[in-house]
């Protein structure tokens, strides 16, 4: 089995450096966004919109002092924690209701209102609840992250194969060995897609809680930009702040969705894959 | 349950088997029996109710009514589409059964690759996803499947119907093949009579409206040992002389009760 073990070596291999190759079409996006930027720039003058290139280096320089990293810190844990507990809730009670249909009746119009709630107005709630405290931006992160991770999962549960379920019961599969080997590989598929926008809207809850709540973090230090009206720092702050989102959706929640899709690659001719 | 190994003992007995869906009456005091390593066609026309038979045989779907005794070891089934884990390459699909059994990784890959030799599935194929492989094949990795786990007793619903002719000709070659070399008995559900005499020992005939079986006629000849002339013979003595026959090729997908 030696060429075998080789065999999947080389294909991890080609799959990573075509997942970092990938890279330049990103990075060519990137780029033209920025052109955008500089010629809005170009337009308004530095004081409504900096240049690209001056946001980059406050940005730089803000990198460059720990107390800075320190807030980034602080966001980013209250971001995460947060999201964690929503991907807890959310991938629970959607598999509970994509399996109990009942469930999915009485879960559905409290998604309704939940959603109906603006974020903001969940942040003023968790402010008298929980005063200026962690708390607070873990609880609106909580109300915003947790029914799109509801609703992926449970919709993963719901478009299962119930074939696939049959042929499983055929040979003797019982409920919990049919979760475990179809349910949960079916709706895995639905998980990460919902995980990265739970993710992605984490971080902007947080810092817009963050913001409102005067409790510090990146939403602190962007209100101090504001208030002394330093529109680059206030850019560099949002930059970083998106730079921090990028690196965990393309260092984690890619890879590990890429490896769940791989028998979808298979059927694509060589080429237009990603 | 017991294990034994007699002859004379039905491998299968299904006791006054009632189902209904959602208040309708699909199937209705049907009383089946079948003898070990004993092959049995069920054909009716499309809508009586034998795939449901087959799945509450194989204990997919509980009966509404009546009584089903399995004295065999272990059952395979093979569906009419593949049912194969799209995420799964061929080999693993192959050895599903065999983790539902708990077996070491090992040896469910030794089994799968051997359940595949026996289909002829090429073991290049084996690492290749469902999505690549053609139908044919799908198909062969589904009935690898049910051979992987040493079945003493198989199911097929209508397994080749979407297959072509040469296709469907091969694959019942196979299923002969395997099951005289296996040794299992078999339920075969179809809708062909050709299908149904080449394969099976009995052809048993359902009721048009699933109230029970009309009749069985026993196929002379050993399945593997009849040849077209005599198949084309049988099938048309049948479907010209045999009462029994008669409705066989009725279409009624939504029959009114």
């Amino acid at each position: 089995m030696t060429t075998g073990r080789a065999g999947a070596v080389l294909d991890r291999l080609g799959r990573v450096g075509q997942f970092l190759w990938s890279g330049w079409a990103g990075l060519a996006g990137l780029a033209l966004f920025a052109a955008l930027w500089q010629a809005g720039h170009e337009r308004y003058g530095d004081f409504i919109l900096p240049a690209p290139l001056a946001t980059l280096a406050a940005g730089l320089t803000i990198a460059a002092d720990p107390a800075a990293w320190e807030l980034a810190g602080q966001t980013t844990l209250r971001a995460v924690e947060g999201f964690a507990l929503a991907a807890l809730a959310g991938a629970a009670g959607g598999l509970a209701a994509g399996y109990s249909p009942a469930t999915m009746r009485l879960v559905r119009p409290i998604l309704t209102v939940l959603l109906g709630v603006p974020p903001i107005a969940w942040i003023v709630l968790a402010m008298i609840w929980f005063g200026s405290t962690d708390g607070t931006i873990i609880t609106t992160v909580l109300v915003a992250a947790t029914p799109v991770v509801f609703v992926g999962v449970a919709e993963g549960a719901v478009t299962r194969d119930r074939g696939l379920d049959d042929m499983a019961r055929a040979f003797g599969a019982g409920p919990l060995a049919r979760l475990t080997t179809l349910g949960l590989r079916h709706v895995a598929a639905f998980l990460f897609p919902a995980l990265t926008v739970a993710l992605g809207s984490a971080f902007k809850v947080a810092v817009m809680a963050e913001l409102l709540a005067n409790t510090g973090g990146i939403g602190g230090a962007l209100a101090a930009a504001r208030s002394n009206l330093d529109v680059a720092e206030a850019l560099a702050w949002v930059l970083i702040a998106v730079t921090g989102l990028i690196v965990v959706e393309y260092t984690l929640v890619h890879p590990i969705r890429s490896e769940f899709e791989r028998w979808r690659d298979a059927a694509r001719p060589w080429g237009v894959k990603r | 349950m017991t294990l034994e190994t007699t002859g004379a003992t039905p491998s299968l007995t299904l006791t006054g088997i009632g189902h209904a869906y959602l208040g309708r009456t699909v199937l209705d005091a049907v009383d089946l029996s079948l003898a070990a390593g004993e092959v049995a066609a069920l054909v009716g026309p499309s809508g009586c109710g034998k795939s449901t038979l087959a799945h509450i045989a194989a204990g997919v779907v509980e009966p509404s009514r009546g009584r089903v005794a399995r004295r065999y070891r272990r059952h395979g089934m093979v569906f009419q589409d593949p049912r194969l884990l799209p995420w799964a390459t061929a080999r693993a699909n192959i050895a599903y059964p065999l983790r539902l059994l708990g077996l070491p990784r090992r040896e469910r890959r030794e089994r799968a690759e051997e359940a595949a030799r026996r289909v002829a599935l090429d073991r290049a194929d084996l690492d290749k996803y469902p999505i690549e492989l053609s139908g044919g094949m799908r198909q062969r990795a589904a009935i690898a499947r049910a051979l992987a786990i040493d079945p003493d007793f198989v199911y097929f619903d209508e397994p080749f119907t979407a297959l072509d002719v040469a296709l469907k000709r091969r694959m019942q070659d196979l299923v002969i093949e395997a099951a005289r070399g296996a040794r299992f008995g078999a339920l075969f559900i179809t809708h062909d009579l050709m299908e149904a005499v080449r394969i099976a020992h009995r052809v048993v005939v359902m009721d048009a409206q699933g109230r029970g079986i009309a009749g069985t006629r026993a196929v002379p000849g050993e399945p593997g040992g009849r040849d077209d002339g005599t198949v084309y013979r049988l099938v048309a003595g049948f479907l010209s002389d045999d009462p029994l026959f008669r409705h066989i090729h009725d279409i009624d997908e939504r029959r009114v009760p």
